[in-house]
């Protein structure tokens, strides 16, 4: 197969007519490169959603309290009801498989009203009563000083942790934040820590803008006595939160004395569900570009094998020539499948080479104009140029497949007639 | 060298059956130049075709150089085609994008011979068709005869027991068909076996044997005194 004398003759004929050859190359080369472009574009897309998922434990519920729909055991409906922190301890003791029960509180602050002070800065933030473990569901890593801890709760320490939003908001710049008091809604507090968020787009800016309080201290400085405002509860790994939901569900309905079909009372959200949706989403997406893309490359293959066919007409009366002076039919099989999978492969790498390019592009634009919402670093693995290779062998062997079939079909004695 | 008995070759046309080669026995030595004649329509060119195994006989045995030729498959074919034979056609069929010396080197490839030893062989046998200086030439660069003798030198190349030639002059003037024909002559004093397809009378009377061919078959076979063709030249 490593032949000189072939790999000239390969060449000889595919330059003796270098315009169709370049225009049957475009094919294939186009091809290629559509798929490189629709796979990487979606790989971008996911990417970019994907970050904002980047350090949640997705394996996450909330739960909530709304309303009960259903009168039961002598309540009525239409009854406004908390969950209780002993619901923490009884969802623990109920359902197995959970990793997390964080009971949380939070201020409703009204926007453009301020309620946190310091010194002569205020700002509007949110503010929440959150046990330590939040932070291994929240996407947030503590930068400076520490997070809450169970000496926190315990004691019921009048300390804060502050995103570093806040702190860019109410402080100089250098200025030591550790130590110093912010005063929420009348309520002083020292900061212990400062925390940023994982992810880097317009959603984590938000994030930054948050305050964390021990739950004890947050339900005695603002007199929530042992009402829970909501619950974010995260699965262990190998079980899926989708579905203890309902057990969960169902163990604070019953402790809360809520209708057991009243489906409106509880309200919850799974995150895991969202998760998934969002995934499968991508494997559509991944599905439809590789199909658009193999059908355009597939044209591209056609057109190499159309014109192999008429390569292969065109040298009718040569594989006569060279069939009488002996050559063996097999050989003559394999130079025009070598022609063909050299056409493909050549033209099919540079589109590659291009899309490869292409990929580059768009990744330098897109750092030098910043991060763009839901699109983040396009790119394609290299297993997929190696699949990607391997279809241009096949597809070069199919195409030539046929044109080399007919070039031996013709006899000998026919080839030489024709003029 | 060459032993046809009792071939017959008939092609079907549709419902109809041709029978071009009705019963020919035919033999020849090593060594001979013998012209086979006829008139267009006479099987002179089927019999050609059979000889170079291009073409399958219907009935009768094919013998060359002792070896039964029969029922092969292509790859058989085309082993026996560069070993046995060497081809000179009317229109030289040369591969229009190769040079001389690599349409002579053809055959030689085909037998795996390595590179060099191939370009060397090659070489040899366009200098003694007189244009080694043409070597790198295309064929399209080329006048007729200088084409022909590529051919000749081409069929040569394999060192073939029998040289087949289709009307090697029929695409010639006649100046050019002699200086052919002497080549020809010339290789068959070196002792090579070759047979000429021709219908031309002063071609044929330049061989040493003729072979008249009439509606498919023999009507004639009786040695010459050879012309030779250098006094023409």
């Amino acid at each position: 197969m490593f032949n000189r004398d072939r790999w000239k003759e390969i060449l000889e004929v595919l330059t003796t007519n270098w315009f169709r050859t370049l225009l049957t190359a475009f094919g294939v080369f186009w091809g290629i490169l559509i798929l490189i472009i629709l796979l990487s574009a979606g790989k971008g897309l996911e990417n970019g959603i994907k970050q904002d998922f980047s350090g949640v434990a997705t394996n996450t519920m909330f739960m909530w309290t709304q309303t009960t729909t259903m009168a039961y055991e002598g309540l009525p409906e239409g009854r406004n009801f908390n969950f209780k922190l002993g619901d923490v301890n009884l969802i623990k003791d109920n359902v197995h498989g959970l990793r997390i029960v964080s009971p949380r509180n939070g201020l409703q602050n009204q926007q453009g009203v301020d309620n946190v002070f310091y010194k002569t800065e205020s700002g509007s933030y949110r503010v929440f009563g959150d046990y330590p473990e939040i932070i291994f569901q929240n996407s947030m890593f503590v930068n400076h000083g520490r997070f809450l801890n169970y000496h926190d709760i315990e004691e019921r320490r009048k300390v804060i942790v502050i995103g570093d939003g806040v702190r860019k908001d109410l402080y100089d710049d250098g200025e030591e934040v550790l130590g110093t008091y912010l005063k929420i809604q009348g309520v002083n507090f020292m900061v212990v820590g400062t925390y940023k968020e994982k992810a880097s787009n317009g959603n984590g800016e938000n994030a930054e803008r948050q305050i964390y309080i021990p739950f004890t201290t947050f339900s005695q400085a603002f007199n929530r006595a042992d009402n829970v405002g909501w619950m974010a509860i995260t699965a262990k790994d190998g079980f899926s939160i989708s579905a203890l939901l309902p057990s969960v569900v169902n163990t604070v309905k019953e402790s809360r004395k809520v209708h057991p079909d009243d489906e409106r009372a509880v309200g919850y959200f799974d995150l895991y569900e969202q998760f998934n949706r969002v995934e499968s989403l991508f494997s559509a997406m991944r599905w439809i570009a590789i199909i658009v893309g193999t059908m355009v490359l597939i044209s591209g293959v056609i057109g190499v094998s159309n014109i192999m066919l008429i390569v292969v007409k065109e040298r009718t009366k040569e594989i006569g020539i060279r069939r009488a002076l002996g050559e063996d039919p097999w050989s003559i099989k394999k130079q025009i499948l070598l022609e063909s999978i050299f056409l493909t492969i050549v033209s099919g790498m540079t589109g590659v080479i291009f899309g490869a390019l292409f990929i580059y592009g768009i990744n330098s634009l897109l750092d030098s104009v910043g991060p763009v919402d839901m699109f983040l670093n396009p790119s394609v693995s290299v297993g997929v140029v190696l699949v990607a290779l391997l279809i241009l062998i096949v597809s070069g062997l199919l195409a030539g497949f046929i044109p080399a079939q007919n070039a031996i079909k013709v006899r000998p004695i026919d080839a030489l007639r024709t003029e | 060298m060459i032993e046809i008995k009792n071939l017959h070759k008939s092609y079907k046309m549709g419902s109809n059956s041709l029978h071009v080669l009705k019963g020919i026995n035919f033999s020849c030595e090593a060594g001979e130049l013998v012209a086979i004649m006829g008139s267009s329509g006479s099987g002179k060119s089927t019999l050609l075709n059979i000889l170079g195994m291009l073409d399958e006989l219907d009935e009768g045995s094919y013998d060359l150089d002792g070896v039964p030729i029969k029922n092969l498959n292509e790859t058989k074919a085309a082993q026996y085609r560069n070993k046995f034979l060497g081809f000179i056609f009317q229109s030289f069929n040369l591969i229009n994008y190769k040079s001389a010396l690599e349409n002579v080197a053809l055959p030689l490839y085909y037998q795996r011979v390595g590179r060099k030893e191939r370009q060397e062989k090659a070489l040899k046998y366009l200098e003694q068709v007189g244009l080694k200086e043409w070597a790198t030439h295309l064929p399209s660069e080329l006048s007729g005869g200088q084409k022909q003798r590529v051919a000749i030198a081409r069929a040569m190349a394999a060192e073939p027991k029998v040289l087949l030639a289709d009307e090697p002059t029929g695409a010639l003037d006649s100046k050019t068909s002699y200086e052919v024909m002497d080549l020809i002559q010339k290789i068959n004093d070196a002792g090579n076996t070759i047979l000429v397809v021709t219908h031309e009378e002063d071609i044929a009377e330049m061989c040493k044997r003729i072979v008249h061919l009439k509606d498919g078959v023999i009507v004639e076979d009786k040695k010459v005194e050879q012309v030779r063709a250098s006094q023409y030249v």
